[in-house]
């Protein structure tokens, strides 16, 4: 799915269909179809939808990663087969490896921060008053809701170099405090989004901002099933703060953690909208990531639509690893 | 007598029963501070975004800080309106935005109803190897099928149409649609369609009048997240729009950020009409979200 997907999936108050009886009573009046079929025929629609929308457009984009496609190919001329050439290509070009290097880089960063920030928001929810925790639950909740575009409008606002918000409040320590800090104390037109490492912090702040409250609203959903009587018996025992965390929450919600640390990765992975915004599109080669650069490859003049899907076939295995656990994981800890 | 004589280690356990009293309340406090704190973290940004739309540019554009416009103009609000962006008012963009996510919603609703159906209320064959190819099928990046997609469009006519962009979002929405869908689904207990068959109720009768008004309020939740996923989608309407009157809010943002420096005024007014709606229907959802998504993952 897009990264705008910030939505989680929706684990749902688990069913257990698995009671089967031995006939379930039949509708009286049959519409025709026998049993068996009828689930088929449901499933139909939506299984031509998504092997029309997803899985074949997979298959092409493979085999795309192998032929020459340019201008004339989409013009309509048989596209020519090159094999392995694209992927030598993208091999060889150091803006490959810096992107794959951001987009890594870039994910850990992020995963690790958004879910140490959103596990202590959470434990911090379940242990305010319900009025208190509803008030800021409401106001995680709306920098959660802001659409990716919007986010990196924000964030790029607040970084402007002249008027924004960051620069202004920077220049607003102690100098002696922000040259021990910063080796520097004036921050006056300071331009944030101009080389990659900069562009990156903003990102990474911008996109912890937006995906803390999920991580916080899950763990405490996680905490609320925790029997109060653990942490009675905890407090009973002289446990401190941190060791029945890492002793009873911790265990407990160890599942709740990895599904959040795989959907993390693979949102953070595939990041693009917040990016395209601070950017200002793909314009700095240094700061792409590899969406960006499969997008650029593909779709800005001379189009090389083969080595943009060469990039995103290796992306696409990459996201495949991580997907993998994730299938792990819910095969193991929901019944389907 | 003895009431002069109180007992100095009880007086002692009163003095900690105190000390321990204070301190928690003293603890509460900082609890309450840390909360606050957060949530201007969380909403500082927001409002700052309203509170630049409504600002004069004279406030907007300046070193100094100021955290409640002293003037509230409704200039760039009207700009956006009237004058609009690359060609266009910004009602076009919305409207836009609304003709595609309303029309995803639609068509991914009655696919997702029916193949949550197939998956809740059926025991079949290739029943678990669906349930996997939805989970894979989530997570293969729209990037990924940019290319292909954007090749398969355009032969079959649906370039620059606001058609071709549902098609393309019902699909990137539907494998987490029915992925959510069946849970409610699965929810609603069968003994409830068993009576109205024993009734007399024809199959398409207890799905009619039994199943679907108990699974509504869960299509709602569900319709809601496609929503806002088409809402939001950025890179398609981006490469699948080439004239300008077809653009989505995402892609008409982009063209506040000019080449002679930003109107930023205009574009916060842009980014907070685009951002209202999708606040409001995640407040909508709010309580469900809490209590439903990780529910299956904590009795582990």
């Amino acid at each position: 799915m897009t990264n705008t997907s910030t939505v989680a999936r929706g684990g749902g108050a688990s069913p257990a269909p698995g009671r089967r009886r031995q006939s379930p009573p039949r509708p009286a009046k049959a519409s025709g179809l026998p049993a068996w079929v009828v689930p088929y025929v449901l499933l139909v629609p939506g299984l031509l939808v998504i092997a029309a929308l997803l899985l074949y457009p997979l298959f092409q984009m493979i085999v795309m990663s192998f032929q020459k496609v340019g201008l004339r190919q989409i013009r309509g001329v048989p596209a020519e087969w090159v094999g392995w050439d694209n992927y030598t290509q993208v091999f060889g070009n150091e803006i490959f490896w810096s992107s794959l290097r951001n987009t890594v880089g870039f994910a850990v960063v992020t995963v690790s921060l958004t879910l140490v920030l959103g596990t202590a928001v959470g434990t911090l929810l379940n242990r305010l008053s319900t009025r208190m925790s509803t008030f800021v639950v409401v106001g995680i909740m709306s920098a959660w809701a802001v659409p990716p575009v919007a986010q990196g409008v924000i964030w790029r606002w607040l970084f402007d170099a002249d008027a924004g918000m960051i620069n202004w409040g920077l220049n607003l320590l102690p100098d002696w405090f922000s040259r021990l800090l910063f080796g520097r104390a004036d921050w006056t037109g300071e331009p944030w989004l101009n080389d990659a490492l900069s562009t990156y912090l903003v990102l990474v702040i911008t996109v912890v901002w937006a995906s803390f409250p999920f991580i916080a609203v899950s763990v405490l959903a996680g905490l609320k099933g925790i029997p109060s009587e653990l942490y009675e018996a905890a407090r009973v025992d002289g446990s401190s703060a941190w060791r029945t965390f890492r002793k009873i929450t911790f265990p407990l919600l160890k599942p709740v953690f990895a599904v959040l640390t795989i959907l993390s990765i693979i949102w953070n992975f595939k990041v693009f909208s917040q990016l395209y915004v601070l950017m200002n599109g793909p314009t700095n080669r240094e700061a792409f990531n590899l969406s960006m650069f499969s997008f650029a490859e593909a779709f800005r003049s001379p189009p090389k639509m083969g080595t943009g899907a060469a990039i995103a076939v290796v992306l696409t295995l990459l996201l495949l690893v991580v997907t993998s656990l994730y299938v792990r994981q819910i095969v193991k800890t929901e019944e389907m | 007598m003895t009431a002069l004589k109180t007992p100095a280690p009880l007086d002692g356990r009163t003095a900690q029963a105190r000390r321990l009293k204070r301190r928690r309340r003293l603890g509460r406090a900082g609890l309450n501070t840390v909360g606050v704190l957060v949530f201007l973290f969380a909403v500082f940004p927001v409002y700052w975004m309203v509170s630049t739309a409504l600002k004069t540019n004279d406030q907007i554009f300046t070193t100094d800080f100021i955290p409640i416009p002293t003037e509230i103009t409704f200039d760039h609000v009207d700009r956006i309106l009237t004058e609009g962006v690359a060609g266009n008012s910004i009602w076009v963009y919305m409207r836009n935005s609304t003709i595609v996510a309303l029309g995803t919603v639609l068509i991914g609703a009655v696919l997702a109803l029916l193949a949550a159906t197939a998956i809740s209320r059926f025991r079949f064959r290739g029943r678990t190897s669906f349930l996997v190819l939805l989970l894979i099928v989530q997570m293969i990046p729209a990037e990924a099928l940019l290319i292909p997609l954007f090749l398969n469009v355009k032969r079959l006519g649906l370039y620059d149409q606001l058609l071709g962009l549902i098609v393309i979002n019902v699909g990137l929405t539907l494998p987490f649609g029915i992925w959510m869908l069946r849970t409610f689904v699965a929810a609603v207990p069968k003994s409830l369609e068993e009576a109205a068959w024993i009734d007399g109720a024809s199959r398409f009768t207890t799905f009619w009048k039994v199943l679907f008004p108990l699974v509504a309020p869960g299509l709602v939740a569900t319709s809601i997240f496609s929503f806002i996923t088409a809402w939001n989608e950025l890179i398609f309407a981006l490469i699948l729009m080439s004239d300008s009157s077809g653009y989505t809010m995402p892609v008409a943002l982009q063209f506040f950020f000019g080449q002679r420096g930003t109107d930023w005024g205009a574009i916060m007014a842009g980014s907070t009409m685009m951002t209202i709606p999708v606040v409001v229907f995640f407040l909508l959802v709010q309580r469900r979200m809490v209590s439903g998504l990780v529910a299956g993952a904590v009795k582990g």
